[in-house]
């Protein structure tokens, strides 16, 4: 897939906006219509995700000569869930409110495509420089796409942006946003507007 | 060994990778090395959380701990300690077992070591999902004098707002249970109807979220009320061996 040709910087800008994972490889999608109905729900998950995805990569990658592919999923799996299991206890140290807001949400990035999906497409191919710098890139990009969609939402919805207010007194709050059918609707349009920045590029090269 | 492992993702294992060099180490591996590497990547996954679980244990007792006692300082001003316990039918308030969480029952104790009142953990069905919520209790006059909701997915900017509603709040910082010790129910009224000092005012747009919350405190009180009268005395000082 990656031989020789593409340079650090197209591996971590890869995952940033060419193959974002939510935007253009619509992976993830489960934590990212369910908590990103406050900026800072959104900024946690995206950051727990990131540090999932480069742990998991680094380690996939430095095991990869040793791991035998009838074994490889089962390996993968064990891996990221032990990422994620300390993922979990860490943001419990951190703040239990808002490990509480997240609820399930952290246990379940173990069944988020997005890691697997990086780890059996590029770490298991890669040296574990190019794959740290993959799970950077996957990370801050899904990160980005869920402050995204964390803004809009929470404005609109409760007229505030990481609990300070911010649209005034007179502002009445659009319910809809907070709810999931606003998530949908906010990540459509996040899509569309991808979409058509990517077009105009195309046609402008 | 190491080119054995150089797959592309392809769904057939057995498809044959020209490879002059090493034609001998295309087999499938042993059972016993599958064994040794399953069990490697299991050891270190067990040593990495085991570390991390060392690690964070006590910050998330603290964090716990300190939750706790800010939600029994929220509904029960005054109380500067507590001590858990939990009801029992027959021996009255016997102190908390380990995981009783969710039933258990805090007396509070003033800096005299006298007690202020109860905070009572109770839970019941929200319209999305359970409702956790712990409310203090004043056993002299038998009324609710503090609620504070503790987990609930009820829906947004909607079933949020009573515990939010300064109405609704207010109507339950002065709840009274009925007095005789075994009718101590609480009643969930129309907005504006409220002639007894056991009903709730229910928010409009919210009457399912309301009747909930009252149900839940309903059965609670009407749990602990008839308790009390029998075995207050036993929550009257701290156990001594709690401090």
């Amino acid at each position: 897939m990656t031989d020789t040709g593409p340079t650090a910087s197209d591996t971590f800008l890869n995952g940033l906006w060419r193959e974002n994972p939510t935007l253009v490889q619509v992976l993830g999608m489960c934590p990212t219509l369910a908590v990103t109905n406050t900026v800072i729900n959104a900024v946690v998950m995206g950051l727990a995700t990131t540090f999932v995805l480069i742990a998991s990569e680094i380690l996939v990658s430095a095991t990869r000569r040793f791991i035998p592919k009838e074994v490889r999923i089962a390996s993968y799996v064990l891996i990221i869930a032990t990422f994620v299991t300390m993922a979990d206890y860490m943001i419990q140290a951190v703040s239990l409110s808002v490990h509480r807001a997240l609820g399930a949400f952290i246990a379940l990035i173990v069944v988020n495509c997005i890691i697997l999906g990086r780890a059996e497409a590029f770490s298991s191919k890669n040296t574990i420089g190019r794959s740290a710098l993959d799970g950077l890139g996957m990370g801050v990009g899904f990160t980005l796409a869920l402050l995204s969609l964390g803004t809009i939402r929470e404005l609109l919805g409760n007229g505030t942006w990481a609990t300070l207010p911010v649209m005034g007194e007179s502002f009445e709050p659009w319910v809809v946003m907070v709810l999931p059918a606003g998530g949908f609707f906010v990540l459509a349009s996040l899509m569309m507007t991808a979409n058509i920045i990517k077009r105009r590029g195309a046609h402008a090269a | 060994m190491a080119d054995t492992h150089s797959h592309g993702g392809s769904p057939h294992p057995a498809a044959p990778v020209a490879g002059p060099q090493d034609t001998g180490r295309q087999d499938m591996p042993t059972a016993g090395r599958l064994i040794l590497v399953m069990g490697s990547v299991g050891l270190v996954a067990a040593v990495l959380l085991v570390a991390t679980y060392q690690f964070t244990l006590p910050i998330i007792q603290k964090n716990r701990a300190a939750y706790l006692s800010e939600s029994i300082t929220e509904v029960l001003p005054g109380a500067v300690r507590y001590a858990a316990f939990v009801a029992s039918d027959s021996a009255g308030f016997v102190p908390a077992p380990e995981r009783s969480e969710g039933s258990r029952i805090f007396a509070g104790y003033n800096e005299a070591d006298s007690l202020v009142g109860l905070a009572v953990e109770a839970q019941g069905q929200g319209y999305a999902d359970i409702i956790r919520l712990l409310y203090g209790f004043d056993p002299e006059c038998r009324c609710i004098v503090g609620l504070k909701v503790l987990e609930s997915k009820e829906t947004p900017g909607i079933g949020d707002k009573p515990p939010k509603d300064p109405g609704f709040v207010a109507t339950l910082r002065r709840l009274e249970t009925r007095n005789e010790p075994d009718l101590a129910t609480i009643e969930l009224v129309k907005k504006g109807q409220k002639t007894q000092p056991w009903q709730i005012e229910a928010i409009t747009g919210a009457t399912v979220t309301s009747r909930a919350l009252t149900g839940i405190l309903a059965a609670s009180t009407a749990a602990i009320v008839p308790l009390l009268a029998e075995h207050l005395d036993q929550l009257r000082t701290p156990p001594a061996e709690d401090s």
